[in-house]
């Protein structure tokens, strides 16, 4: 599983990283996480409102970071 | 017992300027935070029901200055972080939202925000709230018309219209009552713990400005008969980067010490509306004179609007 976190590097985006690292950790699953940080690559996927989270190439969500447990139920 | 704390804890004289300013101080820090993270928590809530994606579909079929003004409208509502300024520049304009109003939108967004709003109804009542909205607003639509007509589009970076993009669907933003809340009070704890600190040094200042600087200083340099000051406090706020939050208790003290309203709003506008950080961010999408338009644009609409006040009130 690819997991892809959007933003420019603002405190959110972490914030969306870390909680998306620990529900995939929760769930088991074997997934790669990558921080896509440039404008373009971001403009690229669709995403207007950052943080944004794309899991296998999907957009799950954008604007404001879900709970570890509404991550889990995303991510699963 | 903001007075108890200054003149019978710290043991200083009521009417001194030190006592004054950690009165003023102990009494305002508390009830703006409070307010605000009230008003966070209720507005967050509700902006989940809206979001950028659907503000630009309502915005994409628009033309003429209909747009400009259903823009500027939208901002208020729609929520916004200027570090998200770059992604929802590309994503209005690629789907066909008229640049005009992409920067009316830019303009609204920050500057009328709700939270503005609302710490502005419960501080200084609707009548000064009803004119910094009116104002905004009109200053966000009338700047977007303008860069409209000008037909800067030519003067966007390249890349802008190159890249390859898909308009991403409203389908992502939380669902579910519980989601919502939990995304609500995080955004309350989130804001004032990164406002809280913003608001507690407008405190200081303004605090500063209450015990120290005396009134005709300010009706001298602020007042009306200086027409002068509204040009000179848009130059100032205009680098100066805080959000509504932190600037509303500086404007306060302004107010209560005799600076005009025309002034003291141009001055609130130019800091929320337009920041230095901002413009290098927007830098990546725009070409130098389309970044110096707006800026420019921006900047005289604003300080009509503080001639205009200070000639009316």
């Amino acid at each position: 599983m690819r997991i892809e976190v959007l933003g420019s590097g603002c405190a959110k985006c972490k914030l969306l990283a870390e909680r998306a690292e620990e529900a995939a950790n929760n769930l088991g699953l074997a997934f790669t996480l990558v921080k896509v940080t440039d404008y373009p690559d971001i403009v690229a996927r669709g995403v207007m409102s950052t943080p944004g989270l794309v899991v296998d190439g999907v957009v799950k969500s954008q604007g404001h970071v879900p709970s570890v447990a509404a991550l889990q139920d995303i991510l699963r | 017992m903001a007075d108890w704390l200054a003149f019978r804890v710290l043991g200083l004289q009521p009417g001194s300027r030190l006592g004054e300013a950690v009165a003023f101080f102990a009494y305002d820090g508390p009830k703006v935070l409070l307010l605000l993270g009230l008003v966070v928590l209720g507005v967050s809530f509700v902006q989940t029901f809206i979001s950028p994606e659907r503000t630009r579909d309502l915005l994409a079929q628009r033309t003429g200055a209909w747009s400009n003004l259903l823009a500027a409208l939208l901002g208020i509502a729609t929520p916004f972080c200027s570090c998200s300024a770059v992604p929802l520049f590309i994503g209005f304009v690629r789907v066909g939202v008229p640049l005009g109003a992409t920067f009316s939108f830019l303009v609204s967004a920050p500057m009328v925000n709700e939270v503005a709003l609302f710490l502005l109804l419960s501080l200084f009542g609707w009548r000064i709230t009803l004119v910094y909205a009116m104002t905004g607003v009109a200053v966000a639509f009338l700047s977007g018309w303008v860069i409209g007509k000008l037909r800067m589009e030519s003067h966007l970076e390249p890349w802008v219209m190159e890249i390859p993009f898909e308009p991403s669907v409203a389908t992502a933003g939380p669902s579910g009552l519980s989601a919502r809340l939990a995304v609500s009070a995080e955004a309350a704890r989130d804001i004032l713990a990164k406002v809280g600190i913003y608001i507690l040094v407008g405190i200081a200042v303004g605090a500063f400005l209450h015990g120290y600087v005396p009134a005709e200083f300010m009706v001298r340099f602020m007042g009306k008969s200086a027409w002068w000051s509204v040009p000179l406090a848009v130059l100032i706020g205009v680098p100066l980067y805080a959000n509504a939050a932190g600037i509303i208790p500086i404007v306060q003290v302004l107010l209560a010490k005799g600076a005009a309203l025309g002034t003291t709003l141009a001055f609130m506008m130019a800091v929320t509306g337009l920041s230095l950080p901002e413009s290098v961010i927007l830098r990546k999408v725009m070409r130098p004179t389309l970044l110096a338009i707006f800026l420019g644009v921006v900047a005289v609409g604003i300080v009509l609007v503080g001639f205009l006040f200070n000639v009316l009130m």
